[in-house]
């Protein structure tokens, strides 16, 4: 898509947006993490009441979850056909 | 005073009959009556046991008031009204009118007082349903109905033998917590798992309910594997087991979805891992812990089932049903994807939507029980839910490229009913009073406290980023993913294939062998007794007399030498 059409297309994903999206995501990631600075956290456990642990554990697992998803796909992915159930 | 009980299940069943033999005029207007009817008969049914009749010379109690069952009914009942709503206009008749005998089934089961009823309303669940699985019309949806039935039935006949069992040892078929310590309890327990959707057989689900029309796989989504939660509350609360099965449910879901690529097959695996949550609940089983899994079903069939209707929008406006076909419906499907996403961030329990205030109860009970391996992986588990289900799901369907289609929101009825649920979504978001008066044990928590609010958003936006940072690896390829039903789809048959065909060659083998045994004996008479053979050919006479002067001179040598 050249330059031109981009302007065309709706304004949510013109690319400018995009980057500001992201800055605005990024600045809410880190006010989200800067806030536990002002708010008591008790853990239950100890580390849960660490600064950041929930977003750090929760970027961690889902990169985990996606990269153990992928590793399992080269086993059990087949073409949309396998079952022939489509066949009559 | 003379006060008449009405069972609600009945008024809807009622309803359901008569939506299917009245004119095409009437059946919207008794579609949609018949579950209000049917709330309204709900709220006038009071604790204890109520109806009783005797059936095959049991005594059974047909009906049992209490809060809990009073939730599930609401819920159930409530969520007839929405799908109705939704599809009456576009669904068949019989699909209309079989969805409401599914709800009307899983609203008897509700208000079941004792196992013989639970189970007929049990198998009237299993028959309806399996309508809506066939009115989906595709050659797919008739072979994936039929194994749903078969799954079902053979769940079924678990549950009645454990249940026959039961009455047989007991001598009562009282609904009450039972102990894993005998055959009976062990087969009520699996029959009620089939259809929670418990591994081995979590299949099942996401064979069947993709396979539906795009207004059936709403009403599929909302009562079996809910009922399942329902009676492994009443039945099996605080079983150790559960909270393992739960666990596996829950990851297995996450991951499923995350390989799948059809719309309504992500959201079905997601019905397996949100199942997964409440099943944990329900091992951990402290008061706190069941008042989580209760309010959790409460609350995630309505945004599953708003989930679904979204879903169901799209296909029903594009025909398309893949993530690698859709994409950028934002521009002309605003209201679809308002609702869909306010479905989406109600299932990750974000702040101020129903799942932020029932998700919370199950973990926080894992907490108080110092069940820490449980609790990291809950939380684990609730970013999982936000990568799978709550961005995945209205990134490739309304955003991610652009598909080129511009299909516009659906029919008015479509709307109005997702407009209603994502309502309630933020609803009891943002007043959970009203959820947690209904709970079956009075509930001290507040889920509003700032450090809940930040670790949730923390825990749920660093999880977006990641969705983010790794959707390259996550590009939607045209596949499937091979699950344990392959076994029962592929392998099974095959195996038998393989030892048809070792039996038909044994036979063959042993049929050649024997004709070549009597072959062989038929060629030794031959040879000895034929017409040539040795011992019956004609000998001449010369060759006689020599053979007895042979033996004369044998004779001589024996005697003389």
């Amino acid at each position: 898509m050249s330059e031109r059409d981009a302007h065309k297309d709706h304004w949510l994903v013109r690319p400018g947006t995009i980057r500001w999206l992201w800055r605005i995501f990024g600045l809410v990631l880190g006010l989200t993490v800067a806030a536990q600075l002002f708010v008591e956290v008790h853990g239950h456990f100890g580390a849960d009441g660490w600064l950041g642990f929930n977003a750090l554990y929760g970027f961690g697992t889902c990169v985990a979850m996606v990269l153990f998803a992928k590793l399992l796909g080269f086993l059990v992915k087949r073409p949309e056909n396998y079952y022939r159930d489509d066949d009559v | 005073m003379f006060e008449i009980i009405i069972p609600p299940a009945l008024i809807l069943l009622i309803g359901a009959f008569l939506v299917a033999v009245s004119r095409p005029g009437m059946r919207p207007v008794i579609a949609l009556a018949a579950p209000l009817a049917t709330l309204y008969a709900i709220w006038q049914v009071p604790d204890g046991i109520l109806l009783s009749a005797t059936f095959l010379g049991y005594e059974v109690q047909l009906i049992e008031g209490g809060p809990l069952r009073r939730l599930f009914a609401t819920v159930f009942a409530c969520m007839a009204f929405a799908g109705v709503l939704f599809s009456f206009k576009q669904a068949k008749w019989y699909e209309l009118a079989a969805a409401m005998a599914y709800a009307s089934g899983a609203i008897g089961v509700s208000f079941a007082g004792d196992l013989i009823v639970m189970f007929v309303f049990w198998e009237l669940m299993a028959l309806f349903s399996v309508v809506v699985v066939w009115s989906g019309g595709t050659f797919g949806s008739k072979r994936a109905g039929i194994r749903y039935i078969v799954m079902h039935l053979l769940g079924g006949i678990l549950l009645k033998v454990g249940i026959e069992g039961i009455m047989i040892h007991t001598g009562s078929v009282e609904i009450r917590a039972l102990t894993l310590d005998n055959f009976d309890t062990w087969l009520v327990f699996i029959g009620i798992l089939v259809n929670a959707a418990a591994p081995p057989v979590s299949a099942w689900l996401a064979d069947a309910y993709p396979e539906s029309s795009p207004t059936g796989s709403v009403f599929l989504s909302a009562f079996t594997t809910k009922t399942a939660v329902l009676a492994l509350i009443l039945l099996f609360p605080g079983q150790p087991l559960l909270i393992g099965i739960g666990l596996w449910m829950i990851f297995y879901g996450i991951i499923y979805a995350l390989l799948e690529n059809d719309i309504r097959r992500i959201l079905s695996y997601s019905i397996i891992n949100q199942v997964g949550f409440m099943v944990v609940a329900v091992g951990i089983g402290t008061e706190l812990a069941l008042n989580g899994a209760a309010a959790h079903a409460f609350a995630h069939i309505f945004y599953k089932a708003l989930l679904f209707m979204s879903a169901g929008a799209v296909i029903h406006q594009t025909g398309k049903n893949k993530c690698s076909e859709l994409g950028g419906l934002f521009r002309s499907m605003p209201l679809t994807t308002v609702c869909g996403t306010i479905g989406a961030l109600a299932i990750s329990a974000f702040p101020l939507t129903s799942g932020f205030i029932s998700k919370s109860l199950t973990a926080s009970a894992a907490a108080e029980s110092h069940l820490t391996l449980v609790w990291f992986l809950l939380t684990a588990a609730s970013a999982g839910v936000f990568l799978h289900a709550g961005i995945k799901f209205p990134w490739y369907v309304f955003f991610q490229k652009d598909s080129g289609l511009r299909p516009r929101d659906p029919p008015w009825n479509m709307q109005a009913a997702m407009v209603l649920l994502s309502v309630i979504c933020i609803g009891l978001g943002m007043f959970p009073q009203l959820l947690y008066a209904l709970l079956p044990y009075p509930v001290d928590y507040e889920p509003y406290t700032a450090a809940h609010v930040v670790t949730q958003l923390q825990l749920l936006l660093f999880a977006g980023l990641a969705f983010f940072v790794m959707l390259p690896m996550m590009k939607r390829t045209l596949t499937i993913s091979l699950d344990l039903d392959w076994f029962w789809r592929v392998g099974f048959v095959a195996a038998f294939e393989k030892l048809e065909a070792g039996l038909n060659a044994a036979r063959r083998g042993l049929g050649l062998a024997a004709a070549a045994v009597i072959r062989r004996v038929s060629a030794e008479l031959m040879r000895h007794h034929g017409a040539q053979g040795v011992l019956a050919r004609a000998w001449p006479v010369g060759s006689m007399l020599l053979w007895v002067a042979v033996l004369l001179a044998g004779l001589m040598i024996a005697r003389y030498a």
